[in-house]
């Protein structure tokens, strides 16, 4: 054993008077002259994050110091479990309930361990360095109390907090056996890790294997199942903004974690979540987990089309009345109903609505309902309105739709200016710099070191003035006021311009439709339909733009969306044969 | 509207790049393909965001130096410094030259940086990577000239001239006239440059721009000791690398100095042995010729020959009318071996390389006293049967006429291919 780790203990041995220590593997001091063990035992430094004392004395009894530093032995999953908890906590903060870190994400996570066989199980999967002592389920087993359970290990907090005892509830513990690690240490491809090497190079076809992408799916998945609202775009924006650990959360871990080697391809990510890709491993991790169905999505939910409209179009600056038109559009097409909506894994053809950008879909089948958007009759629509405004002062404003592309291409402009400007921006990498091995540890921190002292001599030189402030999480990322001269707030304004009187109801002026697309491909490409912008109206170019900003998606995801409600609305164009290029169809309502 | 109309296309195509497509002639697009088309480029894999950003703000980095919004470049330059630590090596090492380039650009114009901000950014930067110690510690030092640092400027070269390593030089030789610049700078203001400029060349490697200059000066201070002594060493010293230049300086300066004859044939005897094509070799031969021994005699045969193998001199008609000469006069002098030695190893190719009917009537055609040159030593070494010859001698040209005859007369009193013998 190292006897740096026993320096501090400075006592003459009894034995043999010499001082010279070493540790044993209980943590015991023995002299290195004569073997003579003494009863004392090295204090465990920090026990901050430990709540529990039958786990201190696990502490001092089984870690083993490491040779390149010094710290707790760890497993991947144990990173991610920390990950996740931190996520959680974060989502706490946002207002989120409680019982999604305690209960919810808890439990989807224990349920990966035991599906991916690293815990809660019979034959947890290990590499072949190591003995893995395989206990039957008997909760009385001799060696019971020295391994602890994974989720309880001091080194990742439990996620029940409340919970005195680190046993989750309902399921018998299946221990998690930890036979002595025999690392090679002398290898140059190591990891801070215990199973970092082993883990990066795992590729088992049925096991899903947890990546930092993952932990937004299970936070999804959590935020799903209690029907939260926040949506996924919503979610990772959140990310996006700081405001969810992600990029870099691993430098949260407890500071005796230590990271380094292969650990640097698992946790240290540079590029964030895209909405496309989350959404499928959402998908792909509730079906590896076989969950059931989730609760309804009912119409008092948040995710639920009507009020997930009603949100966007207040974002957007929109009319209140279309609300109207965006409701009549759910019912038609049956969006709205609960066995559409709610998410079953199980179900043949397992999918989860994309609620976000359905919702917004929506609204832009509206906006063509409206006002056909081919560079013509929503400027011709405009100029009626603009004549009644001027006219009749006192009266509710018309919608104009000119007017509201000013006021919305400059603010798009805007924020889409500072976006780009704060991505730049971005500053990637931790500020404790990782390492690949022993060799690169030196320069990479004279690196990092070389690094900050450039960046504090240039951040002399920019204006101190104004720091932009970490903006305060919201759903909203616009907000229109009545009575903003600056900015003109469209919610109050009236649909009168645009719709006329057809017996006892409403109906648009205008009467013409034009479909996204006129046909879905079928073949093998996972596409249904593609977006040539080229092909489109600069109306319909500028309102997918602005909705795909705000969702931060891709415009050919939005694009396809629309297409697929206009599939459900029109079903009777797509079922004949032959394309029309528009159809003539009536609203009634 | 159409005024509304026209807006909407202007400002489409500013906020242009969205997501572009791949496009092809029927208007199908595929940009699932585009995207895999990208990866062509790293191998397959996506490209980071970290790769994304940082490229962005490289961009927005240049557009603020562009309109001297040094403010916002200082902004943006501190996130920029990142790249120092990306995990792609190559981008990690191509970083510091960028970095510096745009740093000291910006610390030059910002109004709040000072020679000491630079100073310190210059060292920082220099100690990351030695390949750019000695680019930076000169235009460090050029900086320093332009504000007028000229004491700054010395102590900071001569204390940099010790620790560089002779890995540098290929750096110099591509900079060379940036450095001659810099290099003539320093030497009209000061003359204790020079004794950094010394102990610079004492260190093996390329330093031709500072010789040059350095010697010039010597020179213009009446120190022609001190001015060959440098020149010496630099060309013979075997630490440093193998440089033609440096003999031709040598040599040029002998030659100013009016040294023996001896002297110069030894400086342009190796290089010769280095760059046999050079154009000094032509006056490499005429002091062989006038020199009194023979073995000089017989290399300057050697020499002539061996400039016109290759194919640059294969025009050039003062070493044809040298050669011509010098094979009658060796002829005369009885040499016939050193000829026959000469060819022996030529007689393959050169009748196709110099003397195909191809070339004859382009020689004539271009340059007709060319032509004659190198009939006659057409005739001399492959007989007047030889294509070369025959074509010219069956011309008729007014000028030329007395000469031509000349030739067949020569020729057939020296040909070394004797149908007689």
């Amino acid at each position: 054993m190292d006897l740096e780790e026993a320096k501090e203990f400075r006592e003459r041995c009894t034995q043999c008077a010499a001082v010279s220590w070493g540790l044993t593997d209980e943590g015991k001091y023995y002299c290195t002259s004569c073997h003579n063990v003494t009863e004392r035992s090295k204090e465990v430094i920090n026990t901050g994050a430990i709540p529990n004392t039958k786990i201190q004395a696990i502490n001092r009894g089984l870690k083993r110091k490491r040779k390149l530093e010094k710290g707790w032995d760890w497993y991947v999953c144990e990173g991610f479990q920390q990950i996740l908890y931190q996520q959680a906590e974060a989502l706490k903060t946002l207002g989120v309930g409680p019982e999604l870190k305690n209960e919810v994400l808890h439990n989807f996570w224990k349920r990966y361990l035991q599906k991916s066989k690293q815990a809660y199980c019979k034959n947890p999967i290990y590499t072949s360095g190591r003995k893995a002592t395989v206990l039957e389920d008997n909760p009385s087993h001799s060696d019971w109390d020295s391994e602890p359970d994974l989720l309880s290990d001091f080194s990742c907090p439990s996620f029940v907090e409340s919970g005195t005892d680190s046993q989750p509830d309902g399921h018998t513990p299946k221990p998690f056996p930890i036979s002595k690690v025999s690392q090679s240490e002398t290898a140059s491809i190591c990891s801070g890790s215990l199973d970092g090497v082993e883990y990066s190079l795992r590729k088992e076809k049925e096991i899903v294997k947890m990546t930092m992408p993952r932990t937004l799916a299970f936070c999804y998945l959590s935020l799903l199942w209690q029907r939260e609202t926040i949506t996924l775009s919503d979610l990772l924006r959140f990310v996006e903004e700081g405001h969810i650990p992600y990029i870099n959360a691993f430098q949260h871990f407890p500071e005796e974690m230590k990271l380094y080697g292969r650990d640097k391809g698992i946790f240290a990510i540079e590029s964030w979540p895209t909405y496309e890709d989350i959404y499928k491993k959402v998908i792909e991790i509730a079906k590896f987990l076989d969950l059931p169905r989730f609760p309804d999505i009912t119409e008092d939910s948040y995710l639920h089309p009507n009020i997930l409209c009603m949100k966007y179009l207040m974002e957007v600056n929109l009319p209140d009345e279309m609300n109207d038109l965006t409701c009549q559009v759910v019912k038609m097409t049956g969006i709205g109903e609960v066995d559409f909506l709610t998410f079953d894994p199980i179900a043949k053809m397992a999918k989860t609505v994309k609620y976000d950008v359905q919702a917004v879909a929506v609204i832009v089948v509206v906006l063509k309902l409206l006002f056909l958007l081919d560079d013509n009759l929503e400027w011709t629509l405009s100029n009626i309105a603009e004549k009644y405004n001027e006219k009749n002062k006192e009266d509710k404003p018309w919608f104009d739709f000119r007017k509201w592309y000013q006021v919305m291409k400059k603010s798009i402009d805007e924020k889409k200016q500072k976006w780009e400007e704060a991505r730049a921006k971005y500053l990637w990498k931790s500020e404790k710099p990782l390492y690949h091995s022993s060799i690169d540890r030196a320069v990479v921190y004279k690196r990092r070191e070389m690094v900050v002292s450039l960046q504090k001599q240039f951040s002399a030189l920019v204006d101190s003035a104004p720091t932009v402030e970490k903006k305060s999480p919201s759903s909203f990322q616009f907000n229109w006021t009545e009575g903003d001269s600056a900015r003109t707030c469209f919610h109050g304004h009236g649909l009168q311009g645009i719709l006329k009187k057809k017996g006892q109801s409403l109906t648009t002026k205008n009467s013409l439709y034009w479909l996204s697309t006129q046909k879905f491909c079928r073949s093998y490409c996972k596409h249904v339909t593609t977006y040539e912008e080229s092909n489109f109206s600069l109306s319909y170019q500028f309102i997918i733009n602005l909705f795909s900003f705000l969702l931060r998606i891709k415009t050919s995801s939005l694009h396809e969306e629309v297409s697929l409600i206009e599939k459900i609305l029109f079903k009777r164009k797509y079922g004949k044969t032959k394309k029309k290029s528009r159809s003539r169809k009536g609203r009634k309502y | 509207m159409s005024d509304f109309s026209e807006e909407l296309i202007r400002s489409k195509t500013e906020d242009d790049k969205e997501e572009s497509c791949v496009f092809s002639g029927t208007g199908m697009s595929f940009p699932w393909l585009q995207k895999h088309i990208g990866t062509v480029e790293t191998g397959g894999k996506k490209e980071k965001d970290f790769a994304q950003t940082t490229s962005a703000c490289l961009g927005f980095i240049q557009e603020a130096l562009l309109k001297h919004q040094w403010q916002q470049a200082a902004d943006y330059m501190h996130s920029y410094f990142q790249i120092l630590e990306d995990s792609d090596s190559h981008k990690r090492q191509a970083a510091p030259e960028i970095i510096w380039k745009l740093g000291s650009e910006i610390l030059f114009y910002h109004p709040k940086s000072s020679v000491e901000t630079f100073n310190t950014f210059a060292d920082r930067m220099k100690n990351i990577g030695v390949m750019n110690y000695l680019k930076i510690s000169l235009q460090h030092a050029l900086y320093l000239l332009h504000h007028g640092m000229l004491e700054d400027a010395n102590r900071n070269l001569s204390f940099h001239c010790t620790y560089i390593p002779h890995l540098l030089y290929p750096f110099i030789y591509e900079d060379d006239y940036a450095y001659n610049t810099a290099s003539q700078n320093m030497f009209d203001h000061s003359w204790k440059t020079s004794v950094n400029l010394r102990a610079l060349i004492q260190t093996p490697g390329v330093w031709d721009p500072f010789v040059k200059s350095y010697v010039e000066m010597l020179e213009f201070y009446g120190d022609q000791d001190g001015a060959r002594e440098v020149l010496t060493n630099y060309a013979y010293d075997e630490k440093f690398p193998s440089n033609p230049n440096a003999h031709i300086y040598l040599y040029n300066f002998l030659k100013r100095e009016k040294a023996p004859r001896e002297k110069l044939i030894s400086v342009l005897k190796i290089l010769y042995q280095i760059v046999p094509s050079h154009k000094l070799m032509l006056e490499f031969h005429r002091l062989l010729r006038k020199s009194e021994k023979e073995d000089h005699h017989k290399l300057g045969l050697e020499v002539l020959f061996g400039v016109l193998d290759f194919a640059g001199c294969t025009k050039n008609i003062t070493a044809w009318k040298y050669l011509a000469k010098y094979l009658r006069q060796t002829l005369m002098g009885n040499h016939l071996a050193w000829v026959q030695e000469e060819w022996k190893t030529r007689k393959n190719w050169w009748p196709s390389f110099h003397f195909s009917s191809f070339w004859a009537k382009s020689d004539w055609k271009e340059d007709k006293a060319l032509a004659c040159e190198k009939a006659l030593v057409a005739g001399i070494l492959l007989g007047k049967g030889c294509r070369y010859f025959r074509f010219i001698s069956k011309q008729d040209d007014q000028v030329l006429r007395k000469k031509i005859k000349q030739i067949k007369k020569s020729v057939k009193k020296h040909s070394v291919v004797n149908p007689g013998l």
